[in-house]
């Protein structure tokens, strides 16, 4: 389908990006590569009067070692992580997560801040940036703030972003050589969303036994520690023993603690 | 309506765009480009893939008024490529399609492929071309052509 009618600008910089915001009074959606906004448009499951193209902005492709963490600019891309375009401070992790996302075509364009902030559960980012206790740097009218991942999606495409905000990039931790980590998602076919995601991280630097069961109906379930984990009990907390979406999930966490163990 | 300008197949072009026109749409409909097939057009199927900035990319999912500036090739501003060349002869080899609808989305998936992953393997090829959906031949054929080219590039290297 096409998508509905819809205004677009391109601003110079992420103050007259929030100008914009503003004065589209929450009728107005941000865009940087469309992958996956493009598609609710098309469907028209997404009708915004304006959209508001950030894709170009330098704010937001800003890639800094801030000392413990790396911050890495919203609009950078699925594959610049990938292919190592931009450092991966978490031991691999983040690259491994990249390349299972979508396709390569998608992968060019879809950005690591638009996926947070489309709040797709199933959405990798959302569960990778959960289990490493990322941080998402969000900048409106009143300055600066950073949101855990664990707590920044609220539940299908819902976050705790203002209206007014925009999400500038996230600040992930950088493990230490010592950690270990694995990701393992089921999907029906390769490229689509997960059904059901499992993701450890362990960082005897930090003291760190993270789990997380993802790709769920709302928030991720992020176990703080996961050393005794029984992935059955942990699906229990989102679905109903003896449906799919219980094993799935139960599978996932099984999968990914085995795909940690040497 | 935007204006936007940006170069199609090497050369430098301006249109006119309503905001909510995608660039597969607006390659067909301007410049009667119409290799670019439209499938889905919500991003699954990539009959529509395509080259900007030098990286395959969906045109159903990317407006064409954010390609104001980009470098857009289609599957026809490969015609004298060394690589699609290749791939072109190897997909009649190896009867990699049928009616052919999927073929541009293939070519310029597949171009990705020899280029980036000179030494992928045939689970490494089928992975990188699921997200270009084929009805008729199935994938076999397709997959041969993409490592009947690999091949020979990496004999010929």
């Amino acid at each position: 389908m096409k998508a509905a009618k819809f205004e677009y600008e391109r601003p110079r910089d992420l103050g007259a990006a929030l100008a914009l915001l503003r004065e589209a009074g929450g009728d107005a959606k941000l865009v940087a590569g469309s992958q996956s906004l493009g598609p609710m448009l098309n469907l028209r499951l997404a009708q915004p009067s304006l959209l508001v193209d950030v894709r170009g902005l330098p704010e937001l492709r800003d890639v800094r070692d801030d000392g413990d963490h790396v911050f890495i600019g919203a609009c950078t891309t699925h594959a610049d992580i990938e292919d190592g375009r931009v450092p991966d401070p978490t031991q691999g992790f983040l690259r491994k997560v990249a390349r299972g996302i979508a396709y390569r075509a998608v992968r060019n364009r879809g950005t690591v801040g638009g996926s947070l902030a489309h709040a797709d559960p199933a959405a990798d980012w959302v569960s990778a940036m959960a289990v490493l206790d990322a941080g998402v740097v969000v900048r409106g009218a009143d300055g600066e703030r950073t949101i855990p991942a664990s707590q920044f999606v609220l539940g299908i495409m819902s976050t705790a972003m203002g209206e007014g905000e925009i999400l500038v990039g996230v600040r992930v931790p950088k493990l230490s050589p010592k950690s270990r980590w694995s990701y393992w998602k089921y999907c029906r076919k390769t490229g689509e969303f997960a059904e059901g995601i499992g993701a450890f991280v362990v960082d005897p630097a930090r003291n760190w036994w993270r789990g997380v069961m993802g790709a769920t109906e709302g928030a991720p379930v992020v176990i703080e520690d996961a050393r005794s984990l029984d992935p059955a009990a942990v699906a229990s907390e989102a679905y109903e023993a003896g449906t799919y979406e219980h094993q799935v999930h139960a599978v996932a966490l099984k999968r990914a603690a085995a795909a940690l163990n040497p | 309506m935007k204006t936007i300008k940006l170069t199609v197949n090497g050369q430098r072009v301006t249109g006119q765009v309503e905001p909510r026109t995608h660039l597969a749409d607006f390659l067909r409909d301007h410049f009667m480009l119409t290799g670019t097939n439209v499938g889905c057009e919500h991003g699954v199927c990539g009959a529509c893939t395509l080259w900007i900035d030098g990286a395959p990319a969906r045109s159903c999912i990317t407006y064409a008024v954010a390609c104001d500036g980009a470098d857009v090739r289609t599957i026809e501003g490969f015609e004298d490529d060394e690589v699609m060349a290749a791939l072109r002869d190897a997909f009649t080899a190896e009867h990699a399609l049928q009616c052919g609808y999927c073929t541009p989305g293939m070519l310029a998936t597949s171009r990705d492929i020899v280029l980036r992953l000179p030494d992928a393997d045939e689970a490494r090829v089928r992975e990188e071309l699921s997200g270009n959906l084929c009805r008729c031949t199935g994938y076999v054929g397709i997959v041969r052509a993409v490592m009947r080219v690999l091949a020979s590039r990496r004999g010929a290297s």
